[in-house]
């Protein structure tokens, strides 16, 4: 078995529940984190809608899967790049999304923050770098 | 004879919004709901443009959709109304048709 460790990365660019691209996208995420693989989470136009603070669903009868996200670091997914031009577009900032983190074990479980903001061109530059891009 | 129009996708994703905003007549209403809701926000690169429209109509945001994306209503545009499924069902009854841009 060859153990070669690819770098792939999940390109979300969809709002959450008005198609089902967003929760498509976590799901293959989470699958795929059982692979161990370089995982890297890309967020984008309206993608960056997927992570914002106080998603309540219960009056449009459909799953909140919003606290998934915070799970991703148990799940060693710990590289996520949100683009702040996307973010500035709509009017939202860091501060709208949820505080995502992950523990370093090679430091004590210390907490560290898995969102890395980003600007166009890292974010050009992070898609480049990617030998696998899935899009969503 | 006045119009409900809805528009349920998102202004930055698709044109659906700036459309419906070019065809509707003066008195018309216009409901954002679904992804359509993300119109109603402040501080967006779209929020001129729904202001403007303020003007001249009446514009809705569907609340079970903004709570459901997690944006809170002083998040919304003044001027925008935000109604409920019920609120929506009224809108329907009163005006004389709907016209949906998908």
């Amino acid at each position: 078995m060859s153990e070669t460790i690819k770098n792939f990365l999940y390109l979300n660019r969809k709002a959450p529940y008005g198609t089902i691209y967003a929760w498509e996208s976590l799901e293959v995420v989470l699958i795929g984190a059982a692979f161990d693989q370089d995982v890297s989470l890309a967020f984008v136009d309206d993608g960056v809608f997927q992570l914002t603070k106080s998603q309540n669903t219960s009056a449009v009868g459909m799953k909140n899967f919003s606290p998934t996200y915070a799970a991703l670091g148990d799940y060693e997914v710990k590289k996520i790049f949100v683009e702040k031009e996307s973010l500035e577009e709509r009017g939202l900032s860091l501060d709208d999304l949820q505080h995502l983190t992950w523990e370093d074990e090679d430091e004590d479980w210390a907490e560290k923050d898995s969102i890395h903001l980003v600007n166009r061109a890292e974010m050009a530059a992070i898609m480049d770098d990617a030998d696998v891009v899935f899009s969503f | 004879m006045s119009t409900l129009h809805t528009v349920n996708k998102s202004p930055f994703e698709k044109t659906s919004l700036a459309a419906c905003l070019d065809h509707a007549s003066a008195g018309a209403a216009v409901l954002l709901m679904e992804d359509g809701v993300y119109a109603a926000l402040t501080r967006t690169s779209v929020e001129g443009q729904v202001k403007g429209a303020l003007d001249n109509l009446k514009v809705y945001a569907l609340g079970p959709d903004l709570q459901a994306r997690g944006l809170l209503e002083d998040r919304v545009i003044p001027g925008i109304s935000v109604v409920d499924y019920a609120g929506f069902v009224d809108l329907a009854a009163e005006h004389d048709k709907v016209q949906a841009w998908l």
